[in-house]
């Protein structure tokens, strides 16, 4: 409701109105981060280490090979903090304007920052820095991401609280592994999952709208659920049966010619189904939600369901059906683990990455996009840790896990600006 | 700012703020339908059958037989029966009845008295385990509850255990004190540790708006980390990696039985917080307050009492609680921190306090459960080789079946507390959260 979105009042001190229109106030807590971010930057690019960074950009499998850039540590690591320094500029900028600072300007600083951070532990060191490696590395581990935060994008805007895309991911991987093991093709998994994502829903989705049972309580119990009943069925019928759970791949298919741009290409266009997939799903989400007639209800639904109800959407199974569309799409991230890894079913595979896909949702502010931006981020802090680990930085991979829940924990608080959900969420609608 | 206390269009919240309502929902601070006559008619019978502890044993059977269910279903012997099921049914049921007794008996022998052991310690160690395993779930189970009650989903038990036990941990290797005052120092630590921890999603809640349902899920996934690098740091970490030092034994909680037995004073204490809690709940003003919150914040803040306070109050006595419990995991049976000590008990204390409905001697007695349910599913793998999993399908089960009273009902034809007349599905307890999400 009252976001920082500022009317473009006339700055000017007309006395006359100055009276009847209330002053807007100028929000300089964005520039004030971004200036931090400057110093921060700035004390980074003091302590590079003289040397170079070697960057590499192609992969083995490119057919346009780009030798290895040896960029001088110092240097670089200066010019990003001045691009740093520029943006934190231009938002005290927008900001005295009394004009909200676009997200692309803060974007392009976080990017700056984060590369000058590549830059300080590359410096220096003969270990190569695999540009493409780590930003395919970022897509793979945000993939159960994305699909987890979308259901949960999907079923809290319809006022259905998700805690249980951890059970609806893990069930998704199972399903997945054993009709892909006994059908003998990794596709079937790809159907699988998403049916038992749809199970999950159904079981959350009967107790919390059909039995009003408060939401959280059952996402947390349908957790320890599908831990305890894949658990069991592993430790039962998947030992001692062979054949139900073998590690199935899903084939890569490269998209001819986009596959061959540098960078991009290795990393969006030579990826498998499921991703591609993730891709459609996200892009259809984004549009449907809020340019469609059944987005418009979804989100209906889950801010207003009395509204709703008065101009004739049938709340009950709008929550219905969505809430199992959610499961669907969680479900369908489970196959990740199992088909698009390469792996058999494991217990607790998942291994909490729903309730990071519950952060990333939150992050992304239940939308879509916002949702895919903080799963990447998530995914990019996860493969820090391995190149921070190849070039032996001193800092305790842990601390480096922890980011994720530690920016949550700052977005809810409020310290990234104002993060709301939908109204009416949690709150079993009662005709 | 959006937040409504209560579900819209739920029955007006006419209860007294007083005495808790007898609510047959898992969560206190709901309002039940109202009778509407009360008549003389309504027997003896009615009131026992309608009565929430019928409920929770039908709960507790409709677990079983669904465990049953998945025993049978995967057992090997019984699969070979099913074969030629037309051609000879007995053998199935006969198959199926030993797979799933077998599984239920080494359960029960595993939680409470072991009649196939060859020596009376032996033999009366299970039920010796189930109060020791049912010691940290206990208190856990008691934070949980108490944050319910004040209208806090405390899903973040995890991380104040582990919390907890860091702080029982460190005080107890690092300081050198007297018996008695080393153990009190230890358990102190304890209970401040977790209850700083969930103080920081109290404030939070309390300052921002931040919902305590993420925050504390965040934080339970910051303390594992926590932890991991901790017990690898020079300060803490012993000659075995992953494990810190060993507590000493000053700081250790006296065991209450000779050796081969494991429990110790912590299952005592366990009982006396309980007391206790019940104590700060039903009779002291803080509870009242903290229930005030609870059950409608608005009219709790119109009253006077500081939601705000209250909200930090809630969470940090709740943390305390939590850190209790990993204090006696550790000063307990442990003796010794690792990443793998706290287990999963955080999220089981969350199924314990709804299983008791939140209060004090309903959670005592989810614990016991629950505690006999793990140290059973312990001999059960060993004996019958049904996996331990089985356990926390019937955990869930059981908390999903609470959870929702009508539909037991509806499964056992139980009637309805109440009017018999009134339709089972009624309104129940209404979130004890105002609100779900972040609301800023």
């Amino acid at each position: 409701m009252t976001t920082t979105l500022t009317p473009p009042a006339a700055p000017a001190p007309a006395p006359v109105a100055a009276s009847t229109v209330p002053a807007v106030p100028v929000r300089l807590r964005t520039p004030i981060v971004l200036a931090v971010l400057t110093l921060l930057t700035a004390v980074m690019a003091w302590a590079t280490r003289p040397g170079h960074s070697t960057v590499r950009i192609s992969t083995d499998a490119d057919s346009i090979q780009i030798a290895p850039l040896a960029i001088p540590g110092p240097p670089a690591a200066w010019v990003l903090t001045v691009g740093v320094a520029v943006a934190a500029g231009l938002a005290f900028w927008y900001a005295l304007g009394r004009r909200k600072v676009p997200t692309w300007l803060v974007g392009l600083a976080g990017l700056f920052a984060f590369l000058t951070v590549l830059v300080l532990i590359s410096s220096g060191k003969s270990q190569v820095v695999p540009i493409t490696g780590l930003l395919f590395g970022t897509l793979f581990l945000a993939t159960p991401l994305v699909f987890g935060a979308l259901s949960g994008v999907v079923c809290e805007r319809v006022g259905i609280v998700n805690i249980a895309i951890e059970a609806q991911l893990l069930f998704g991987a199972f399903a997945a592994a054993v009709v892909a093991s006994v059908a003998g093709s990794s596709y079937w998994g790809l159907i699988a999952a998403p049916l038992a994502g749809v199970a999950v829903a159904a079981l959350l989705a009967w107790f919390s709208i059909t039995y009003q049972v408060n939401q959280i309580i059952v996402g947390v119990v349908l957790n320890v659920l599908v831990v305890g009943l894949t658990g069991f069925l592993f430790s039962t019928v998947l030992r001692e049966t062979p054949g139900l759970n073998d590690p199935m791949r899903l084939p890569v298919l490269p998209i001819p010619l986009l596959s061959e741009i540098p960078v991009i290409g290795p990393v969006l266009f030579r990826q498998n189904l499921l991703v591609y997939l993730m891709y459609a799903i996200v892009i259809g989400l984004q549009v449907m939600i809020f340019r469609s007639r059944w987005g418009l209800r979804l989100r209906a639904v889950g801010e207003h369901p009395k509204a709703a109800d008065t101009v004739g959407i049938d709340v009950i199974r709008t929550r219905w059906r969505n809430t199992l569309l959610g499961g669907a799409i969680a479900g369908l991230g489970g196959a990740f683990f199992t088909v698009a890894s390469n792996l058999a079913f494991g217990k607790e595979m998942t291994a909490g990455k729903g309730f990071i896909a519950l952060a990333a949702m939150i992050l992304g502010r239940w939308s879509p996009k916002g949702a895919v931006a903080a799963a990447l981020l998530f995914g990019l802090a996860g493969q820090m840790q391995g190149l921070m680990s190849t070039l032996q930085v001193p800092v305790p991979s842990q601390f480096l896990a922890m980011i994720p829940y530690i920016v949550t924990i700052f977005a809810v608080a409020g310290f990234a600006g104002k993060v709301r959900a939908p109204a009416a969420e949690g709150i079993p609608y009662v005709k | 700012m959006t937040t409504t206390p209560s579900s819209p269009g739920a029955a007006p919240e006419g209860e007294p703020l007083g005495p808790e309502p007898v609510s047959d929902s898992p969560l206190a601070g709901g309002s039940q339908p109202e009778a509407p006559q009360q008549t003389r008619t309504e027997s003896f019978l009615h009131q026992v059958m309608s009565s929430s502890w019928v409920l929770t044993l039908g709960a507790v059977v409709l677990a079983i037989l669904l465990g049953a269910v998945l025993i049978v279903a995967t057992d090997a012997e019984v699969q070979a029966t099913a074969s030629y099921f037309f051609a000879r049914p007995s053998d199935f049921f006969a198959a199926a009845w030993r797979a799933a007794s077998e599984a239920y008996i080494a359960l029960f022998q595993g939680a409470i008295y072991d009649s196939n052991a060859t020596s009376f310690v032996r033999a009366i160690r299970p039920i010796t385990e189930t109060l020791t395993i049912a010691t940290p779930l206990i208190l856990a189970g008691l934070s949980i509850g108490l944050g319910f009650r004040a209208g806090l989903f405390n899903i973040g038990g995890q991380g104040q255990v582990i919390l907890g036990a860091i702080g029982a941990t460190w005080l107890g290797f690092a300081l050198h004190l007297p018996v008695g005052l080393h153990l009190l120092v230890a358990l102190l630590g304890a209970a401040a540790g977790g209850a700083i921890w969930a103080g920081i999603a109290g404030v939070l809640k309390a300052r921002t708006g931040a919902h305590e349902v993420i925050v504390t899920i965040m934080l339970n996934n910051i303390a594992g980390f926590f932890v991991l690098w901790l017990v690898y740091t020079k300060y803490f970490a012993s000659k075995t990696p992953g494990v810190s030092k060993p507590i000493q034994s000053t700081a250790m909680l006296p065991k209450l039985l000779p050796d081969p037995f494991r429990l110790h004073l912590g299952f005592v204490l366990a009982l006396a917080i309980a007391v206790g809690v019940w104590w700060l709940m039903e009779r002291s003003s803080l509870g009242f307050k903290l229930r005030a919150v609870g059950s409608n914040a608005r009219a709790a803040r119109t009253a006077g009492i500081s939601v705000a306070a209250m909200t930090v109050a809630a969470m940090a006595i709740s943390g305390a609680l939590s850190g209790l419990a990993g204090g006696t995991l550790v000063l307990g049976t442990e003796g010794k921190l690792s990443a793998a000590v706290v287990g999963s008990i955080g999220f089981d204390a969350i199924t314990v306090a709804l299983l008791g409905r939140s209060k004090p001697l309903g959670t005592v007695l989810a614990g016991l459960l629950f505690g006999a349910l793990a140290a059973g599913g312990r001999l059960m793998q060993t004996r019958t080789g049904t996996p331990l999993d089985l356990v926390l399908v019937l955990q869930s089960f059981i908390v999903l079946f609470i959870a929702a009273p009508p539909l037991v009902r509806s499964i056992f034809r139980l009637p309805a507390p109440g009017s018999g007349k009134r339709p089972t599905r009624a309104k129940q307890a209404t979130v004890p959260t105002e609100q779900a999400g972040a609301a800023a």
